[in-house]
C-alpha cells in the first residue's frame, strides 16, 4: 500500500479520516477499486472474475445456511436434506441455490479460464496470477466432489466410492492410502464426516487463494482484449464507476440465468438417482460425475491402464501451471494470432467432445472418441502451443489501447477525451 | 463488434443444443419408451389441480399405502392439497402409531397426530420383503424425483432445458401403472415393436410391464378401472387413477413446487428489470467515452 507514512489522504469525513490514519482501508479501496487505472477496451468475457466472485460469496452465505440444518451421518443425512426441502423455512430455496450455484460458479471460472487463454493473460508478467488462478480450480473441484457425496443419495455414495478409490492406483502404498482417506475400509460414516468438515474448510482457504490472485492481479492491472500494455492515461479508465458498473450489469444478467435455473429447472444440473438414498449394496447402472468433472473423467477412462489413466486425468489440470512456458508466443492476445485462434476454438471443441464422452458409457467408438480428444487435448498443450509460438506470424499490432479501441468505434483520434 | 460476438455466441449454443439432442436420443433408446404426458403442473407457471391431487391421496391411501411407505410426508403436510385440518384429523382418526418407551419405559399405541410423519406399512425392510414375495415395495415419498424416463446415461448438462422443465417422474409412474400387458397375448411382432429383447423371459412370479425397465417388475397390477370409487363419481378408468396417483405424488416429491414457481416469477421479473436499469445506466456512463 503507497499510503505511506504522513501522506494526506483526501477524505473529508472526520470519522474516515480518523481510521484511515490508523488502518488504510479507505485508502485501499480507492485506490484498487475506484481510482484504479483499467484498460478501457475490455468486453463482456472481462465480467467473470467478478460473476465467480459473487458466485462463491453465493456459496458460502447459502452453505453456512445450509449446515444449521444438516446432519453429517449415514443414517441421517440423506433425510436431513429432504427436512432442509420440505420443512425449513425457504429451505428448498437455500437447497437449490447451492446446488446450481456450484455449477453456475463452475460456468463463471471456465469462461474466466478461457477468456485468459485466448487473450494470453497469463503471459509475463502475470503467470503467478495464472498459477493462483489454477490453484483455486483444483480448491473448486475438491470442495465440488466433497460437498456433492454430502446428501448421501445413491451418486454421492458411488461417486465418492469411484473418486476415492482412483488413488488405490497408487504403486505400493495405494491401499493404504484409499483406507486412509475413507477412515475405514468402505466409504462409510467417518468418510462422510471428514467430507462435511473438508468442505466447510476449503471455501475459505479458497477465499484466501483469491485474495492472492487479485493482490496479483492489482500488481499490474489487468489484460485487456488486445493483449498491449497501456501507455498511458488515454488508454485507461477508472475502475469505478466504468468498471463497477459494467461487471453489475453482466452479474445481473449472469444471476437472471441463474435463477431460471434455481427456480424452474433445479434438478436440471443433477442427477435424478441422487434422489435415492445411498446403498452400498446396489451399484448404479451408469456413475456420472457432476457434468463440470466430464472431461476429466473422460481422460481417465481413456487410458487403458489405470494408474497411468489417474496422472493423465491430473496432468490435463497440471499441465494449466506451466502454460505460461508452453505458450511462449510474445503477442499475448489471440485476436492477432491467426493459426491459435483457430487452435482455441479446436480446444473448446475437444473439451466438449470430452465431456459428451464422459458423460456416456464407454463403448464402441465412444472409446476411440474419448482416446482422441485425450490426445488432441495434450497435443494442444504441449506441442501445438510451444510449436505455434515458434512459427506463426501475428498480424501487426495496434500502437496502443486507444488507437485500437478509436478505430473500431469509428472515431477519428482527434475525437479522443 | 458486438454483433460479431453475438454470432459466436449463438454458434456455440447451437453446437450445445445438437450434442445435448444427441445425447438425449441416444439415452432414450435404453430405458422402456414412455409417452409423455400432459400435467397440471407442468411449465413454470403450472401447479397441482387440487381434485386431481386429492383423488391421487384417496388413491394412494385406499391402494398403494398398504405396501408402499411415504415417510416424508405428515398428515398436516395434507392441507397443502386445499384439505382443511378438521378434514385431515378426521382422516387419520383412526390410525394407531407406536409410541414410547413412557414413564415405565414401555412402548405404547397412540392416535396419530397431525405432526406425525405417514405410518410405514411395514416395520422394516425384512418384513416388507417377508411380506411381498422377496419383493422389497420402495418408499414413494421421492419416486417422482428419483425416477425419469430417460435419466439412465444422460448427459444431464445439455439435456433439453424443455424436457426438464416437463416432470418425467410422473411420467414413468403413470406408464408403470398402465403399462402391465398379458405377456402370453403378445404377438412376435409387438415384441419387435416394444423392443423386447429376443432372450426376454419373464420370472417366477413377475409381472409383465412394457413400460419398466426390464419389461418385468414384482408388483402385481394394482390397479383396474373401478378399483378405488372417488366421491362425486369422478372418473375412475384406470387411466384416470394413474394420473392422479402420479400428480399426487409429484406433490409429495416437491410439495414447495407451486412456491418455488410462484417466487421465481417474482424474482425473475425484478432481475430483468434490474437489469434493463444497469444497462441504461452502464450506457450513461460510458456515454462520454469511446469504446
Amino acid at each position: 500500500m503507497s499510503a505511506s507514512h504522513n501522506q494526506p489522504t483526501g477524505f473529508t469525513n472526520p470519522v474516515i479520516k480518523w481510521i484511515d490514519y490508523r488502518l488504510p482501508i479507505f485508502s485501499y479501496i480507492e485506490k484498487e477499486y475506484h481510482t484504479f487505472p483499467t484498460p478501457r477496451n475490455f468486453n463482456y468475457f472481462w465480467n467473470f472474475g467478478a460473476i465467480a466472485t459473487v458466485m462463491l460469496v453465493l456459496m458460502i452465505v447459502s452453505g453456512i445456511a445450509l449446515a444449521m440444518h444438516y446432519t453429517p451421518h449415514v443414517d441421517y443425512a440423506f433425510n436431513s436434506v429432504e427436512r432442509i426441502m420440505r420443512d425449513v423455512n425457504f429451505g428448498w430455496l437455500l437447497r437449490y441455490m447451492h446446488m446450481n450455484g456450484a455449477s453456475f460458479f463452475f460456468i463463471a471460472v471456465y469462461v474466466h479460464i478461457f477468456r485468459g487463454m485466448y487473450y494470453g493473460s497469463f503471459k509475463a508478467p502475470r503467470e503467478l496470477l495464472w498459477i493462483l488462478g489454477v490453484v483455486i480450480l483444483l480448491l473448486m473441484m475438491a470442495t465440488a466432489f466433497m460437498g456433492y457425496v454430502l446428501p448421501w443419495g445413491q451418486m454421492s455414495f458411488w461417486g465418492a466410492t469411484v473418486i476415492t478409490n482412483l488413488f488405490s492406483a497408487i504403486p505400493w502404498v495405494g491401499d493404504s492410502i484409499v483406507t486412509w482417506l475413507w477412515g475405514g475400509f468402505s466409504v462409510d460414516n467417518p468418510t462422510l464426516n471428514r467430507f462435511f468438515s473438508l468442505h466447510y474448510l476449503l471455501p475459505f482457504v479458497i477465499v484466501g487463494v483469491v485474495g492472492l490472485h487479485v493482490v496479483a492481479l492489482h500488481v499490474h492491472g489487468s489484460n485487456n482484449p488486445t493483449g498491449i500494455d497501456p501507455k498511458g492515461p488515454q488508454d485507461t479508465l477508472p475502475f469505478h464507476p466504468y468498471y463497477t458498473m459494467k461487471d453489475g450489469f453482466g452479474l445481473t444478467v449472469f444471476l437472471t440465468i441463474f435463477a431460471i435455473f434455481v427456480f424452474f429447472a433445479p434438478n436440471f444440473f443433477g442427477e435424478s438417482v441422487n434422489y435415492l438414498v445411498a446403498n452400498p449394496l446396489a451399484t448404479p447402472e451408469h456413475i456420472v460425475p457432476e457434468w463440470y468433472f466430464l472431461p476429466f473423467y473422460a481422460i481417465l477412462r481413456s487410458v487403458p491402464d489405470k494408474l497411468i489413466g489417474v496422472l493423465a486425468m491430473f496432468a490435463s489440470i497440471g499441465v494449466l501451471f506451466i502454460l505460461p512456458w508452453l505458450d511462449r508466443a510474445k503477442v499475448r492476445s489471440g485476436a492477432f494470432r491467426p493459426i491459435f485462434k483457430v487452435a482455441f476454438w479446436f480446444l473448446i471443441v475437444d473439451c466438449l467432445v470430452l465431456g459428451y464422452v464422459g458423460a456416456n458409457p464407454p463403448e464402441g467408438f465412444l472409446v476411440w472418441l474419448g482416446r482422441l480428444g485425450t490426445l488432441y487435448y495434450f497435443f494442444h498443450f504441449v506441442i501445438l502451443l510451444p510449436l505455434l509460438s515458434k512459427i506463426e506470424t501475428p498480424l501487426p499490432l495496434p500502437n496502443s489501447i486507444a488507437e485500437a479501441v478509436l478505430k473500431k468505434s469509428g472515431h477519428a483520434p482527434a475525437a479522443a477525451e | 463488434m458486438t454483433g460479431f460476438r453475438f454470432s459466436r455466441l449463438v454458434a456455440g449454443v447451437a453446437v450445445l443444443a445438437g450434442i445435448g439432442t444427441a445425447a438425449y436420443a441416444a439415452s432414450e433408446a435404453m430405458s422402456p419408451h414412455v409417452e409423455p404426458q400432459k400435467w397440471s403442473f407442468d411449465g413454470p407457471f403450472g401447479t397441482f389441480d387440487r381434485a386431481e391431487v386429492q383423488r391421487g391421496f384417496q388413491v394412494y391411501r385406499d391402494v398403494c399405502s398398504a405396501c408402499h411407505g411415504l415417510s416424508l410426508v405428515a398428515y398436516r403436510n395434507l392441507t397443502d392439497l386445499g384439505l382443511k385440518e378438521d378434514e385431515v384429523k378426521d382422516l387419520i382418526k383412526d390410525i394407531q402409531v407406536q409410541d414410547g418407551p413412557n414413564d415405565v419405559g414401555e412402548m405404547f399405541d397412540r392416535n396419530a397426530k397431525l405432526s406425525d410423519r405417514f405410518k410405514k406399512p411395514f416395520a422394516n425392510e425384512q418384513a416388507s420383503r417377508a411380506a411381498n414375495n422377496g419383493a422389497y415395495p420402495p418408499d414413494l415419498s421421492l419416486l417422482a424425483k428419483a425416477a425419469e424416463t430417460e435419466s439412465e446415461g444422460g448427459i444431464p448438462v445439455i439435456r433439453s432445458f424443455i424436457t426438464k422443465l416437463h416432470n418425467t417422474g410422473a411420467d414413468h409412474i403413470f406408464g408403470v401403472l398402465t403399462g402391465y400387458r398379458d405377456y402370453s397375448k403378445l404377438t412376435a411382432a409387438d415384441r419387435i415393436s416394444l423392443g423386447i429383447p429376443a432372450n426376454f423371459k419373464l420370472g417366477e412370479g413377475m409381472y409383465f410391464n412394457i413400460h419398466f425397465k426390464g419389461f418385468q417388475i414384482a408388483m402385481p397390477p394394482p390397479l383396474e378401472n373401478g378399483t378405488v370409487t372417488f366421491f362425486g363419481d369422478a372418473p375412475n378408468k384406470l387411466d384416470d387413477m394413474a394420473r392422479d396417483v402420479a400428480t399426487f405424488l409429484t406433490w409429495a416429491a416437491e410439495p414447495k413446487m407451486e412456491e418455488r414457481k410462484r417466487t421465481g416469477v417474482k424474482v425473475v421479473l425484478f432481475l430483468l428489470a434490474m437489469a434493463g436499469l444497469m444497462y441504461a445506466i452502464k450506457r450513461k456512463i460510458w456515454s462520454n467515452v469511446a469504446h
